[in-house]
């Protein structure tokens, strides 16, 4: 891929007139610039701060998770009702233990993943990899983003207001299964909670929309579909999936604002309706949404894999239809997360055979990767560790996943730890390892300036032992039979949550030489030329400066 | 790590309790005060708490309740908590039918569950093992072989045919292997034998009623026993409960399962059981376990504030036993006692129901002291085996009294 990098003064002879507002690095005030943005980059970096933010809450939560779970018994949770000023008692405890298991989800899921993945890199470098001055709706870009502001904040604040008898906050989990979100939660946090998934869904389907038209109708001249980077690709079907799943979801919370406020009884039994239809279009969206947050993460790591063995990607047309093919079947497995609300046996038997193929493309990647550094000259910078990494551990995950989309194995392993190790091996050291490599990989790129590399090595191997003496353990317990979103435990689980807790303190650990590295690096870090990575970084990000102009590919590049 | 984890179990075992568990103790108290209040198939006033008075296991709770009015109580006090009967008095047995800190999935107790354990442990398990220290000895080889220094010009292989139809093909071949054992346990856990009894299970915030339309429609109201209550029982913390589902060993148990008011789920890992409890819905599964003891469960799907404190016990007795309890709860066996009686022998896996109901009520120690007082009317009903074999426990923990 050649490129020829936009420049200034062409864009300035061309339309002299209005000089000084299309000087390609002219910035708008700071009000301006950061509020009523309309600038891909921009925006990006507004994302990305946000999702750090979200990351940084949501992490926290799951630390309190990993204190109280520390030992048997309820330790801390009634304190914290006392300093969150509710009236302690060992109800108001408990619900607060719901409380935040829902809201590490919802956060976690809603306002880390997804914005840093989508909206951080996807706004960041789909334009400049295909060849775009920007986004196709600038505008609408900016409401993606600031609809996330108020949909955050309804999240935050539902935990301030009453959620069931026993205290504040929606207790209902991510999931927000009807009946426990209608009956089951009398006062208006639901309604707050449903109201922010409603904004973030929103602002999810505005993106897809801008990504959709952004991909397909302003790449580079040359910058044909099968040339695209597969970052790219990856962010287009992720955006095809967000535009087809988040209406279901959307109309599925509907319905239940309805049930809960207007009197309808879509999820009620006693008035026609039916509890597990909610499940039905809520994992209709949710089985998509798991690979939402995977896709981009695949994309990421095959940039950096192919970067860093200085080798173009191995079976690049393989690659891009194996995540068209995963985001496909991604939307008919939906049932196995409910292989035991009393399903018929032959549902049970398609949506297992459904759910196993899904291995096969991902196998194809797994092993793409891998031939990808085959044969290549590899270095082991600091995105390509997180790359490393994540192959691994989301083949860990993943083999796990075809043990549990066994429906009949599945009844055992069901609303387990199991379960949670799954989720967490694919998308704590499987998405959250592809943002590491994204943000190590692009952060000079972005900031203009070098991480610091011992600190990012630093970074990743504690983060990668914590996550796994965290995470891996989880298995053991599931197959105990250990259930999900328990406070207390039975005494026999205590040695391997007490490994848990010990994981959850080396991870942060790990984290405390990210923050370092930021502060660093954007104070002292050296400046990044414009492709710090040498051959292997072939795409057009690498050919504009580091930090890119505030507008590039004013003169389109073009692409052989 | 795993003698680690043998020494927790052990701790466990002993009753030792972690600290913050007098405190939370206190707490349970108030709350089960309330949820005694919830009907119950006999009711006993509340305030009937002298050890002699205890008339029916069907009401353990008020017995728990002096002892959790004053929480962290002084030790044995217990005579009155230790001397009402759990279920059928069949005692727990450590790594049976309950989490031990192990790594791998529980014993099984049922033919799906040896089934579906086999399956897991014997085919998935090495298939995802295998799997994975491929893909990372693959890494590592070329991480090592192909790192900068050994190998500083990289080639621009892009494309083996043969290598891609290989890695699409042979996992779809393995998928193969896996699913054909996948499909026929779920054709299994589907195709249950004739039902011998059912149990209709209902889930509530936060405990299980169980209802045996089978046998005069009796139905008894589950609740978890206080950390306290446990201790003093021998039962695991948090998975102790005053009323167990008693089921006969070598039947065909037919779950109905429901709710009544948000969804739970009911799951027991050493039957490899799990179901939700739908309200509206009428769900069905079952097992069929052969040897008697006590089997823990728990409620598996989030359903409120206590969603970890709604235990799930079965306990799985020999018919004779069962029949006993069936009378002592005030039910009926069908078909005028054809269980309880004598020919019991035919229909039972178990040759000798004398004998076994005497070899389990031993093993279960010191609980089973206490079927001496109620049995007043088991004898009347049923006048077999179970009863006679009390007396040779009961100078066991005589002690206690």
């Amino acid at each position: 891929m050649t490129d020829t990098t936009a420049n200034a003064v062409h864009f300035e002879t061309a339309h002299g007139h209005h000089d000084a507002h299309h000087d390609a690095d002219h910035k708008p005030g700071f009000f301006a610039r950061w509020f009523m943005s309309t600038n891909h980059k921009d925006i990006g970096t507004l994302y990305l701060i946000f999702a750090i933010i979200a990351g940084i809450i949501g992490g926290a939560i799951s630390g309190l998770m990993r204190a109280e779970l520390a030992e048997p018994g309820i330790q801390y949770l009634e304190s914290w009702v006392t300093m969150s000023g509710g009236a302690a008692s060992f109800d108001a405890g408990l619900h607060l233990w719901n409380v935040l298991i829902t809201a590490h989800g919802l956060i976690m899921v809603f306002f880390m993943v997804m914005p840093a993945m989508i909206g951080g890199f996807g706004n960041w470098f789909v334009p400049i990899m295909i060849g775009a001055p920007d986004m196709a709706f600038p505008r609408m870009n900016n409401i993606s983003f600031w609809l996330l502001i108020p949909a955050f904040l309804l999240l935050l604040g539902s935990t301030f207001v009453p959620g069931t008898a026993a205290g504040n906050g929606a207790g209902t989990g991510w999931t927000v299964y009807a009946p426990l979100s209608t009956s089951g939660h009398q006062g208006p946090a639901v309604d707050m909670a449903i109201l922010s998934l409603h904004l973030a869904g929103a602002s999810s389907i505005l993106g897809a929309i801008n990504f959709i038209t952004t991909i397909f109708n302003m790449r580079a001249p040359g910058m044909t579909l099968h040339k695209m980077p597969l970052f790219v690709w990856s962010v287009l079907v992720t955006a095809f999936l967000l535009l087809l799943s988040l209406p279901v979801l959307a109309g599925a919370i509907t319905m239940l604002l309805t049930d809960r406020n207007f009197g309808t009884s879509f999820f009620d039994a006693s008035g026609g309706g039916d509890p597990i239809l909610y499940q039905h279009l809520f994992w209709f969206f949710g089985h998509p949404e798991v690979y939402i947050m995977i896709l981009p993460g695949f994309g990421i790591v095959s940039q950096v894999v192919a970067t860093f063995s200085r080798k173009p990607v191995f079976g690049y047309l393989g690659m891009a239809y194996a995540m068209v093919a995963i985001g496909v079947v991604g939307f008919i497995v939906w049932a196995h997360h409910m292989f035991t609300v009393g399903m018929d046996v032959n549902t049970k038997m398609y949506f297992t055979a459904a759910t196993m193929v899904i291995a096969v493309p991902t196998g194809i990647k797994i092993f793409s990767w891998i031939a990808t550094m085959w044969g290549g000259s590899m270095t082991f910078q600091t995105p390509m560790m997180w790359a490393l990494g994540f192959i691994f551990m989301f083949t860990v995950g993943g083999v796990t996943g075809v043990v549990l989309a066994n429906g009949g194995v599945d009844n055992y392993m069901h609303d387990t730890y199991y379960v949670v190790a799954h989720f967490h091996s694919v998308l704590s050291l499987g998405a959250v390892f592809g943002l590491f490599a994204g943000w190590y990989y692009w952060f000079g790129k972005m900031w203009g300036r070098n991480y610091n590399e011992i600190l990012g090595q630093l970074h990743f191997w504690i983060f990668f032992i914590g996550v796994n003496v965290l995470f891996f353990p989880m298995h053991f317990l599931g197959l105990d039979g250990m259930p999900r979103r328990y406070p207390d435990y039975p005494d026999a689980f205590q040695g391997w949550n007490e490994v848990a807790t010990t994981g959850y303190m080396i991870m942060a650990l790990g984290m405390v030489f990210f923050f370092v590295n930021i502060v660093w690096s954007l104070i002292a870090g050296k400046k990044t030329p414009d492709n710090p990575w040498g051959e292997g970084a072939t795409t057009l990000e690498w050919t504009l400066s580091s930090p890119p102009p505030f507008h590039q590919f004013e003169t389109l590049p073009k692409v052989d | 790590m795993k003698t680690l984890i043998k020494i927790f179990a052990a701790a466990a075992a002993l009753g030792l309790m972690p600290a913050g568990a007098a405190a939370q103790e206190a707490n349970l108290a108030q709350p089960k005060q309330e949820l005694a209040a919830q009907p119950q198939s006999a009711g006993a006033p509340r305030d009937q708490i002298s050890a002699q008075s205890q008339a029916s296991p069907a009401q353990p709770q008020e017995v728990s309740d002096p002892a959790l009015a004053t929480p962290a109580a002084e030790e044995p006090s217990n005579s009155q908590v230790a001397q009402t009967m759990l279920g059928a008095g069949t005692k727990p047995t450590p790594g049976i039918g309950q989490p031990d800190g192990r790594m791998g999935v529980q014993d099984q107790f049922t033919p799906i569950g040896e089934e579906a354990a086999w399956f897991h442990n014997v085919i998935l398990m090495p298939v995802i093992t295998v799997i994975s220290i491929f893909v990372l000895i693959l890494l590592l080889y070329v991480v090592i072989r192909y790192r900068r220094a050994a190998h500083p010009i990289p080639s621009r292989t892009t494309h083996n045919t043969l290598l891609e139809v290989v890695w699409t093909l042979v996992p779809v071949l393995i998928l193969v292997v896996i699913a054909v054992p996948s499909i026929k346990l779920l054709a299994n856990q589907y195709s249950p034998p004739k039902a011998d009894l059912t149990v209709k299970v209902i889930g509530n915030q936060w405990y299980w009623n169980y209802q045996y339309p089978d046998h005069g429609d009796f139905e008894l109201t589950s609740n978890v026993l206080s950390d306290a209550d446990a201790k003093k029982r021998g039962e695991p913390r948090l998975l102790g409960v005053d009323e167990r589902m008693v089921v006969p060993a070598g039947a065909t148990v037919k779950l109905i399962i429901t709710s009544n008011d948000v969804i739970h789920a009911f799951g027991v890992p050493a039957f490899w059981v799990k179901l939700d409890a739908v309200p509206g819905r009428l769900n069905e599964t079952w097992f069929k376990a052969d040897k008697p003891g006590v089997y823990y469960g728990q409620c598996y799907e989030l359903c409120g504030a206590r969603h970890a404190y709604m235990p799930i016990a079965v306990e799985v007795v020999p018919p004779a036993q069962f029949a006993a309890w069936v009378a002592s709860k005030g039910g009926t066996m069908p078909g005028g006692a054809q269980r309880a009686s004598g020919d019991e022998t035919a229909t039972s896996p178990i040759t000798n129901p004398a004998a076994t109901a005497a070899d389990v009520t031993n093993t279960s120690g010191g609980s089973a002291t206490e079927t001496s007082p109620e049995p007043s009317n088991i004898v009347n009903a049923v006048g077999t085996a179970p009863v006679s074999t009390q007396g040779a426990t009961n100078s066991k923990r005589g002690d206690s009294q």
